[in-house]
């Protein structure tokens, strides 16, 4: 029942947020807004029982990489209140539309792949069970230095060269 | 390698042990390492003359020297059969093997004297001929070139090195007919010369085919050897081959109906005229046809066919002869009629008397043509002196020059007494040789022409002489005094061919003449290579008659025929030397049958109606329709459909963000949507 | 109902907000935080779908992760570059992608 409560608190702010998002004329607001739909975000994942995700969630993606956006909104200056930049009401009524088709789209295809998942699924007690022998982290851990090694290990490399190339573009030329 | 290098350097060794041929390869580098000086010189050293003038003539008096060497040999062993020298194989594709061979035995030592010989002559004259022109390294890289090609053509021992030197040696005339290229009309004449002789090449080429079709190989000694056996004497094949050989004779040779590019030919330098297009090359198709005479000898048919082309050739040549005014042209039309001579009699199945003449003919229309480059070029440097644009080669602008030119005015006189056929000159014999043969095979009409042909070359040689060296002069007063016989350089080249078309003959005198010694030196040195064709005549009914066809042994017509030649020539040099002539620039075209011998019958207009015109029209109407219509139509279609696309395309490529975002979104939901519902 | 449908029906409403957040602004550093909702979007419903078909789902959570974070760099770097060129961030003014 409280679980019940916390989802419904979560979602709502998860949604709030990312509307308020979309719509905020300060680009610093937007992103506050973000964040705080990726902190609801974070909840629903305990609530999922992902417990090493949420927190990775909230390290990795609100801590780190929105913050990045924020240092980049304050170098370059962009921090202020100002004229809305949404398109006008044709471009907007379209825009919705569009994203509202969107939506329906995906309930149905979502809708058709977790009614099979739940035919072969594992169930709560499952996961209880794993979870109690092998601990949050543990549980992701061992398919990620197991099966995934690999990949995991090219993400690295794709960092790699993120960092490189982000340091090519943004780099100021010599004078 | 090493023995590519051994058959290079082979000097004769083993004398009495047969005939080996003497540094072979060397015969065909010299004129190839001259061309190679020489072409290096047109684009390096360019306004050196003493290089060319060094290198050229003697690249080829050294392959002169060899075959010198060769003959002298081959005459102390006398072998019966060819000697092949293989330098490397040319290509070996299935059951088809080509080498580069080349077949010394009499014929082709022969051709190769007569080659190396009149070329080293010509290569002497040219120094002097050429001396102030711009292109003169070009010229004698060029002229040791064709030497090079027209070697191969006769010391080839299989049908497709032939090829190579037939096709090498038009290449050549082409280069040198267009010589002074600058010039549009002599630039055409070489491509005219090219294309007719393209036709020709076609009936080789085929004939090629058959010949290994039939055959399986293509050296000359395995194809002859065994025509006999495989082939059925007068049968389709053999009859279908030797025409399309033919075909390619009349091409080179300038034969009916392919002999108009010859004439236009004269477009190149003179000393061109009197290698290429009288002494050597034209003559390849003859020495083909005698080459190939196994074969012709079994089609009746063939035979008769390239008799009476030959005999109508050297008749129709002639006739137009009588009528030119240009030099050169009257020149052109009786190596034509020539040329027609020595087709009738390898036609007939005389080949020895065909390569006679072809031989002399080589001397005494080397002479005339180097004797008409003399006075042209006398003509042309007096004319330079005073500044006149008048023509060089127009016999009505000279006269008289016997006086300020006397080596040239007694050289070309002897040369015209040889070709008309008056005893002792070169000419008397070997045409005699074929008027007899004509007759006493028993052909009366071609009998008939060659008499007739020999009378009107009598006329037309001696109305050349007249005009040129007689009466007065006429190339105006200013120029007049301007005209200088020609350096020795040029004239000792004169007086030797003068010399051997006098002696020419003396290699072959039958007989039946009273008096004289009988020599049968040419028959007997030709017997090996002639022996099989004549093999083939006899064994299937062939018979000569002691008597022509109006009674009379060969004593007698010979008689008969210097008689007849000496008094045509006497009667025109009469009949013509007392008359006046009026300048070309004042004079008018002929009317009448004589306008129409001057328009030379109008064939090169009737090919123009008939064959030139309807293929422009044809080919004019597939440009239009097929070409720019049909092809680039349907790719201009293509390409402006293309471009079509390419802009409804760009339509959507507004280079904003938010419109590709826009249509990358529709295009997902688009997608699901087909895939979901 | 479970939590799990009412979970899946939430991502796909914020990828939705997410798509039309591209849409709707100009500002391009809010249409890279739009794409990041979307990338959250998806990471929760590997989340939900890790509880009934194994929990391998989540390693890919992180891969997302890494992903969002190599493209959040690069991105915002061509935002700086373009933004010192022009001095604005306004995507309809960059239309140099022509050609």
């Amino acid at each position: 029942m409280i679980a019940d409560f916390f989802f419904v608190l979560f979602a709502v702010m998860a949604i709030g947020g990312a509307t308020a998002m979309v719509f905020a004329r300060n680009p610093l607001a937007s992103l506050l807004y973000l964040v705080m739909a990726f902190f609801a975000l974070s909840g629903i994942f305990v609530l999922l029982d992902a417990h090493f995700i949420a927190a990775v969630n909230l390290i990795v993606y609100a801590g780190a990489i929105l913050v990045l956006f924020l240092f980049v909104i304050m170098l370059l200056n962009l921090g202020r209140t100002e004229k809305s930049d949404l398109r006008g009401p044709l471009y907007r009524i379209i825009g919705i539309v569009v994203a509202g088709a969107f939506f329906g789209l995906l309930l149905v295809m979502l809708r058709g792949g977790h009614a099979t998942s739940m035919a072969g699924g594992m169930g709560q007690a499952t996961i209880d069970a794993m979870l109690e022998s092998q601990g949050a982290v543990g549980i992701v851990a061992e398919p990620m230095f197991r099966s995934y090694l690999v990949p995991f290990e090219i993400t690295s490399l794709l960092l790699l060269v993120a960092i490189v190339g982000a340091i090519v573009l943004a780099r100021r030329k010599a004078p | 390698m090493v023995n590519l290098l051994e058959s290079f350097l082979r000097v004769a060794q083993h004398a009495e042990a047969g005939y080996h041929p003497v540094l072979p390869g060397l015969i065909l580098l010299l004129p190839l390492l001259g061309f190679v000086i020489n072409g290096l010189g047109a684009f390096l050293w360019r306004d050196n003359k003493r290089v060319p003038s060094v290198v050229g003539p003697l690249a080829i008096i050294g392959a002169f020297a060899i075959v010198v060497a060769n003959f002298l040999a081959m005459r102390g062993a006398m072998p019966h059969d060819p000697a092949v020298v293989s330098l490397w194989t040319w290509m070996a594709v299935g059951d088809l093997s080509i080498g580069v061979d080349l077949q010394f035995d009499q014929l082709s030592i022969l051709m190769m004297l007569v080659v190396t010989g009149v070329s080293s002559v010509i290569h002497v004259y040219s120094i002097g001929y050429m001396r102030a022109d711009p292109g003169y390294s070009r010229y004698f890289a060029y002229l040791n070139l064709f030497v090079f090609f027209m070697l191969i053509l006769v010391m080839g021992g299989n049908f497709p090195i032939m090829f190579v030197g037939w096709e090498g040696v038009g290449l050549c005339s082409y280069l040198l007919i267009g010589f002074w290229y600058e010039n549009r009309d002599f630039a055409s004449a070489g491509k005219k010369a090219f294309i007719v002789n393209r036709i020709g090449d076609f009936g080789f080429l085929v004939a090629m085919f058959l010949i290994f079709t039939h055959f399986g190989t293509l050296n000359f000694t395995e194809v002859f050897a065994a025509a006999p056996e495989t082939l059925v004497f007068g049968g389709g094949v053999v009859t279908l081959t030797t025409l399309l050989l033919f075909l390619g004779a009349t091409g080179k040779s300038a034969q009916i109906p392919l002999y108009v590019w010859l004439p236009d030919a004269m477009a190149g330098p003179t000393p061109v005229s009197a290698l290429i297009h009288a002494a050597t090359m034209v003559t390849a198709g003859v020495y083909m046809v005698a080459r190939s005479g196994v074969l012709f000898a079994m089609s009746p048919v063939s035979q008769a066919i390239v008799a009476a082309v030959g005999a109508g050739t050297a008749l129709l040549a002639a006739t137009i002869a009588t009528q030119q005014y240009d030099i050169k042209k009257v020149l052109a039309y009786s190596t034509v009629s020539q040329l027609g001579y020595m087709f009738l009699a390898v036609g007939i199945g005389a080949f020895t008397a065909g390569v006679f003449h072809l031989m002399t003919h080589a001397f005494f229309k080397a002479l005339l043509f180097l004797g008409s480059g003399a006075v042209i070029h006398a003509m042309h440097e007096a004319y330079h002196q005073v500044h006149r644009h008048d023509d060089p080669n127009d016999m009505r602008n000279h006269g008289g020059l016997k006086n300020v030119m006397p080596i040239t005015w007694a050289t070309m006189w002897i040369g015209t007494v040889a070709i008309a056929g008056i005893f002792p000159f070169a000419g008397f014999f070997s045409k005699d040789e074929i008027i007899w043969s004509a007759g006493s095979y028993g052909y009366v009409v071609l009998w008939v022409v060659a008499i007739i042909t020999a009378i009107l070359t009598a006329a037309y040689m001696t109305r050349l002489m007249v005009l040129t060296f007689h009466g007065e002069n006429r190339s105006g007063a200013d120029a007049k005094p301007h005209i200088r016989e020609v350096p020795a350089v040029m004239w000792v080249p004169l007086a030797i061919l003068a010399f051997l078309s006098l002696v020419g003959g003396w290699v072959q005198i039958p007989d039946a003449l009273p008096v004289l010694p009988a020599v049968d030196a040419l028959h007997h040195w030709l017997e090996p290579v002639m022996e099989p064709a004549r093999h083939v005549m006899m064994e299937h009914g062939f018979h000569q008659a002691h008597e022509a066809p109006l009674g009379g042994g060969e004593a007698a017509w010979a008689i008969i025929s210097t008689v007849l030649a000496l008094f045509v020539v006497v009667l025109t040099f009469r009949a013509m030397v007392h008359r006046r002539y009026s300048p070309a620039a004042e004079s008018e075209a002929p009317t009448g049958f004589a306008g129409v011998l001057y328009n030379k019958w109008y064939v090169d207009e009737l090919y123009d109606r008939v064959i030139i015109r309807p293929l422009l029209a044809l080919w004019r109407g597939c440009w239009k329709i097929v070409d720019d219509g049909i092809i680039d139509g349907s790719l201009n279609a293509l390409a402006s459909g293309t471009r079509m696309v390419g802009w409804v395309g760009s339509l959507f490529q507004t280079g904003r963000v938010a419109g590709y975002m826009f249509w990358f979104v529709t295009g997902v939901v688009l997608i699901l949507a087909l895939l979901l519902l | 109902m479970e939590i799990e449908t009412y979970t899946l029906i939430l991502s796909a409403l914020l990828f939705a907000i997410g798509t039309a957040g591209v849409l709707l602004r100009r500002n391009a550093i809010i249409m890279f935080m739009c794409i990041e909702l979307m990338l959250n979007a998806v990471n929760l419903t590997l989340v939900v779908f890790s509880r009934s078909l194994g929990i391998e789902a989540q390693v890919f959570v992180f891969f997302v992760m890494a992903v969002a974070a190599a493209e959040a760099a690069v991105g915002l770097a061509i935002i700086i570059a373009i933004f010192r060129h022009y001095e604005l961030v306004d995507v309809d003014r960059f239309n140099l992608l022509k050609w």
